[in-house]
């Protein structure tokens, strides 16, 4: 069930009337029973995956408790009779068999994941290697929903409580829930456990303010959604679909568009996720923070699908860069005298181990190998560009405020992320490098104005609608950008103001969504991570 | 204390780090700036900061640093 579908909005409507009528100590059982039948309209078949990822991490989650209890209770009997050293040498002990049910768990579930996300494209590459075409896979597996979503979000729990961050939940369903919380099965964002549960198992009383808020910031990810995302896939499908036809000028223009609907897919999408969770009283972390407002690529990863790379930063990019491997590593090198090799190594290998990884989980193929490879490697040139950075704004100190200046930033990142997103774009890397060369070797300005670019799918009409929707979504976001929120602006205004407003945001959803006959809205382009 | 805060100052000479305790709160160290600092900390102090020891409240400030490797000392 796609959630800009008529039965997704009928499902939703339901859920609400319901959570809102129902004693509310049982809302949260309606949740978990709504999740799961949300979860089997996308298929029964895929129910063993969600239940096996939430059994195993239930079980050991109450082992890795067990076990610490044990010891402390131990620790507290026999406190004056154990030495600092055996107590320390018991903790170790009790540490290692923690860690060993916790690796059993990761390999589990990440090894669930990897046999269904990456086995063809192993398999595939390693067939290639020995000469077969690789078209007879082994097995042909549809991703079951939001499996990359839940993995990491359940993976991320027992990692916090292996690390004593909190209690087990011990209620085995109010567990399944905080695995299987619909809205954020279909694309994120990946929740902490510490957060996301208290207001998972609350009781919410109805509160008109933040039920309306939650159908309004709905209603702009309906119109980032389906009057911006779904009309501009039009003109990127001609694009991407004949490369060898569409070179130069349109490759730019693919560039440029797809960043536009990657954007408006996947933050309208998420708007809808965190507005529903909101209007039934549930806070989930933002994911998007304008990242096209971005002044370097370090900025933008800080405002771009947040949740994920928090999740790599604290679960891989930390645990890496400080083992104590690493770090006796990094000082043996700062003995034999190489201070500036120590310096950079742990941070080096942690930041292409956390971007290769990235890369991989956003698909099995060498596209996006390449493209976290990428990133990770551009980050690190503007880290060690650092202090000439400085250097320069010391001698130009006005710049570092001058809203022209920002301005170049902001495009010029905007337009080298949009170059890396060419590798989601395009099918394989050599049509990527092929059409990125072209912009340079047969760029044809006047297809901008010979009507050539009426001819990709998009008819003047999109691309006026497709103008003025972007120009609302940039004032919006310059007010967000300040701090503002403009849903309490519009609160605070006179009725007529606020129906305005509201109706008419919703009338252009009505009226300018990319319908058509037998209309089915695009997937989105984050359901299948 | 004092090779502490050379150490902080080599990473930000532009910082205050006798009087800033928002240091990641503003977003002034980032992530790559907590993983140098954790390995120079590392080499003077022969102190193991861990990943569940980087929150907030333990590097938003020189001195709640300078606590972390006291206890850190102290457990080992």
């Amino acid at each position: 069930m796609s959630i800009t579908s008529y039965s997704f909005l009928l499902f939703a409507g339901l859920l609400l009337i319901l959570y809102y009528v129902i004693p509310r100590r049982w809302q949260w059982a309606l949740l978990l029973i709504a999740s799961y039948a949300f979860y089997c309209f996308s298929g029964v078949k895929y129910l063993g995956y969600i239940l096996s990822t939430t059994i195993c991490a239930y079980f050991v989650s109450l082992r890795i408790w067990e076990l610490k209890r044990r010891q402390d209770a131990r620790l507290k009997l026999h406190k004056d009779e154990l030495s600092r050293e055996e107590k320390k040498a018991y903790k170790a002990a009790v540490k290692k068999k923690q860690k060993a049910w916790l690796i059993f768990a990761l390999l589990f579930n990440f090894g669930i994941l990897g046999v269904i996300k990456y086995g063809n494209f192993v398999v595939s590459n390693i067939s290639g290697l020995f000469g077969a075409s690789g078209e007879d896979l082994f097995f042909q597996l549809t991703l079951p929903l939001g499996i990359s979503f839940y993995t990491f979000q359940t993976m991320g729990y027992l990692i916090d409580l292996y690390r004593g961050e909190y209690e087990p939940e011990r209620n085995f369903f109010k567990f399944s829930l905080f695995v299987s919380f619909f809205p954020q099965l279909i694309q994120g964002p990946i929740s902490r456990f510490g957060s996301l549960s208290k207001d998972l198992y609350a009781s919410h009383p109805f509160d008109g303010r933040q039920v309306s808020f939650g159908l309004q910031r709905m209603l702009y990810g309906y119109f980032k959604k389906m009057v911006i995302a779904d009309r501009i896939i039009a003109g990127l499908t001609t694009i991407s679909g004949d490369p060898s036809a569409y070179t130069g000028a349109y490759v730019f223009v693919g560039m440029i568009f797809y960043a536009i609907d990657l954007y408006m897919d996947f933050s309208g999408g998420i708007d809808i996720v965190i507005g529903l969770s909101q209007a039934l009283g549930i806070t989930l972390p933002e994911n998007f923070k304008r990242p096209y407002f971005s002044k370097s690529l370090k900025d933008y990863w800080h405002r771009w699908h947040i949740s994920l790379c928090n999740w790599f930063k604290d679960y891989l990019f930390y645990p890496i860069s400080t083992s104590p491997a690493m770090l006796a590593r990094a000082k043996k090198m700062k003995a034999a005298g190489h201070e500036g090799l120590s310096r950079r190594f742990t941070v080096y290998t942690a930041t292409m181990t956390v971007w290769l990884s990235t890369g991989i989980w956003h698909g099995a193929s060498w596209n996006f190998v390449v493209w976290g490879l990428l990133n990770g490697f551009f980050l690190l040139l503007s880290q060690e560009l650092e202090p000439s950075y400085r250097r320069f704004y010391e001698r130009f100190p006005r710049l570092e405020k001058n809203a022209l200046w920002n301005s170049f930033r902001m495009v010029r990142t905007f337009l080298f992320v949009s170059l890396l997103c060419m590798f989601d774009y395009y099918d394989s890397v050599s049509t990527v490098v092929r059409s990125f060369v072209s912009m340079f070797t047969s760029f044809r300005l006047s297809v901008f104005w010979d009507g050539s670019l009426l001819a990709i799918g998009l008819s003047a009409v999109d691309y006026w609608i497709l103008l003025v929707s972007l120009i609302l979504v940039f004032i919006i976001s310059r007010i967000q950008e300040k701090g503002q929120s403009v849903r309490g602006l519009i609160a605070a205004r006179a009725l007529p103001v606020r129906v305005i407003a509201w109706y008419g945001l919703f009338l252009i959803v009505i009226l300018f969504g990319a319908y058509g006959i037998g209309y089915d809205a695009t997937q989105f382009i984050y359901n299948q991570f | 204390m004092d090779t502490l805060l050379e150490i902080l100052n080599d990473l930000h000479p532009d910082v205050d780090f006798e009087t800033c305790d928002t240091l990641i709160d503003d977003e002034i160290l980032d992530s790559f700036d907590i993983v140098s600092l954790i390995a120079e900390i590392n080499n003077e102090f022969d102190v193991n900061i861990s990943a569940k020891d980087i929150i907030p409240e333990n590097f938003n400030s020189a001195q709640a640093l300078w606590a972390l490797i006291e206890r850190l000392e102290d457990e080992e």
